[in-house]
């Protein structure tokens, strides 16, 4: 509590901080653990962003004789069950794995949003009908959700993506709905009604800059889910598809290892863990983060 | 105390009353969901007449037996009769295994749920220790080490959980079977052999997201007035916690296990495809692959069921804890 109060009076007498200066101040408030997750999140941007750039090897070559094999100066992470070069499989597995989930949590976060925002100012038949499609969404579990629809729809990168964010929409929407149900009965957002602003502007300009912060929090836990999700389908068999391979689908074709403990099998999913526990301990170092964001789904 | 009693009585009434409204809710959502459901999977280009008879088939012949399956009838026909089917335990035919749907969920569904009982028997104990300890001490190194333990859980895949526990378990120590077989007459010892993986991995999951909801819950009660003044009467930390505390978060702590043990329905489906454990969501997961539609249905409806049960659970728990949302 008492290192925070200093630091704030310091940066309200130097009010043209720089933006270095305030990411200083920013990355002090966060606690140990906090700065561990950032610099795993951090990690893991890159080398999705980054991955085949940096990857020493074609995904697809066969460059090794030996399959399963260990540490070599040649292959850092060894061969897999096709003496393929693991590092470079699992940079394009990570480029797959943040991408799509990347994509789909933003997807997620903002159509929850978005349709949080209508339910709020629109006439309150609107609110009921969307928000009983939501609940009713969300009395499905994520995970019979996604394959009813792979089952329907099938599994190109596309529609996974797709179906990921449908997945997670409603558990958005709910979070999100309740900030903005709650800033709506603020006085200022009245005195916006009053003064016959439109539903666009309040939406926007009034309620939406205030629900920010908490729903960047869901957005980060959005990610983690999805991660799992589309992992946990590939592990299966049923998400992405070969001859793409994201980490879950690296797992997954190399489980022959698991008997001599391989690191083609223990890379990807050590990949995995350290991908959403760092994004988890980051979004648990957040200051200020609401209550209710621990009880989402 | 005269009042008492007629007080109480409108109160059980008001709780019972508030109850009935939320079950009526949940089968309306159940209801709902079976109309999302249906919608999705009737969606679908091709249809169970086309996939039974293969690609070779003449279009006369899908067309007779499309006539046959009733497939040709408008949409709400067919989730008219769907949906009576499903509710008289006859959801259809299922196309690959070629035999009544009911049947073969009727054999797979015990295993899944002794599945759910021993994973539940062993993760609630567990999670109320971590979760109670972790709030006694919060902001101690041993809260923070819980803390960590359980964030790391609940961010770690299942199949990870599983696939290391198959390496240290069955491959390194060699102590336990890799995939869990179901059978008549194999013993206890045997049992608990073939059951510890799978039990194990599903309570790793839900023991952390139960502890942490737990020690919310004791955190809150913790946080009151009356237990100040039970501390600053001279009570022992340890006689308040079990004595006044405890009590008084029951509801919420019996509420946080119904909600918790709805992520067993999602991991199930990772863990019993893993140990090749004969359930209903590695029946699912068949379905899936196969696109055995009517089979996929009924699995997808008995989870969201499932599910819907336990949120009523903890709705219930709640209301019958809550002196004021009885009151209303």
């Amino acid at each position: 509590m008492t290192p925070t109060v200093p630091l704030r009076e310091e940066s309200m007498a130097k009010p043209a901080s720089t933006a270095t200066s305030r990411v200083r101040h920013w990355l002090s408030g966060l606690s140990t653990s906090g700065r561990v997750g950032l610099a795993l999140v951090i990690l893991w941007l890159v080398l999705g962003a980054a991955g085949p750039l940096l990857a020493p090897y074609d995904v697809g070559a066969f460059v090794s004789p030996e399959v399963f094999d260990g540490l070599s100066a040649r292959h850092w992470l060894g061969s897999d069950y096709l003496g393929r070069d693991v590092l470079s499989r699992l940079l394009s597995g990570a480029q797959y794995t943040v991408g799509l989930a990347l994509v789909s949590a933003l997807l997620a976060s903002a159509t929850g949003a978005g349709l949080a925002l209508t339910a709020t100012v629109s006439p309150r038949w609107v609110d009921e009908v969307i928000s009983r499609f939501m609940d009713t969404l969300i009395s499905i579990p994520s995970k019979v959700f996604a394959l009813v629809l792979v089952a329907a729809f099938g599994s190109s990168l596309a529609l996974l993506l797709l179906i990921a964010a449908a997945t997670y929409t409603p558990g958005a929407f709910r979070i999100a709905r309740a900030l903005a149900i709650n800033l709506n009965q603020m006085d200022y957002v009245q005195v916006a009604y009053a003064r016959g602003e439109g539903r666009l502007y309040i939406a926007t300009a009034e309620i939406m800059p205030n629900m920010i912060h908490p729903v960047l929090a869901d957005f980060g836990l959005r990610f983690v889910f999805i991660v799992l999700l589309l992992s946990g389908l590939s592990f299966l068999g049923l998400g992405v598809q070969p001859p793409n391979a994201d980490l879950g689908s690296l797992v997954r074709e190399n489980i022959s290892g698991l008997g001599d403990g391989a690191l083609a099998i223990l890379a990807p999913a050590m990949a995995i863990a350290t991908l959403t526990i760092g994004v988890n301990l980051l979004i648990d170092a957040l200051p200020g983060r609401g209550r209710r964001i621990t009880r989402g789904r | 105390m005269a009042h008492g009693t007629p007080r109480n009585r409108s109160g059980i009434a008001a709780a019972g009353r508030l109850i009935l409204r939320r079950l009526g809710s949940a089968l309306l959502t159940l209801l709902l969901v079976s109309l999302v459901v249906f919608t999705i999977s009737a969606l679908l280009p091709g249809d169970a007449a086309e996939e039974t008879l293969g690609q070779s088939a003449t279009p006369e012949a899908v067309a007779a037996l499309r006539h046959q399956m009733g497939l040709d009838q408008p949409a709400h026909l067919r989730y008219v009769r769907w949906l009576g089917g499903m509710i008289k335990g006859d959801p259809g035919q299922s196309l690959v295994a070629n035999m009544p749907v009911g049947q073969v969920i009727a054999g797979r569904l015990p295993n899944s749920l002794t599945l759910a009982g021993l994973t539940a028997a062993v993760a609630i104990p567990l999670a109320l220790a971590i979760g109670i300890l972790s709030a006694l001490y919060r902001d101690t190194g041993l809260d923070r080490a819980l803390n960590l333990m359980t964030l790391g859980m609940v961010a770690v895949p299942e199949f990870l959980v599983a696939t290391i526990a198959v390496l240290v378990f069955s491959v390194t120590l060699r102590w336990l079977p890799s995939i869990t077989v179901v059978r008549e007459g194999i013993g206890w010892a045997e049992m608990l052999r073939g059951y510890a993986m799978p039990v194990m991995t599903l309570a790793c999951v839900t023991v952390a997201q139960m502890a942490r909801m737990t020690r919310a819950a004791v955190i809150d009660q913790l946080s009151r007035p009356y237990v100040e003044m039970a501390l600053l009467k001279g009570l022992s930390p340890s006689r308040v916690v079990l004595v006044h505390v405890l009590p008084n978060a029951v509801a919420p702590i019996v509420n946080a296990m119904a909600l918790s043990l709805s992520y067993l329905l999602g991991g199930a489906v990772i863990v019993e495809t893993i140990f090749n454990y004969p359930g209903i969501a590695s029946l699912m997961v068949n379905a899936v692959t196969s696109r055995d539609m009517p089979l996929l249905q009924a699995c997808a409806m008995i989870f969201c069921t499932a599910y819907l049960l336990l949120m009523l659970a903890a709705d219930v728990c709640a209301i019958l804890a809550n002196p004021r949302l009885r009151g209303q």
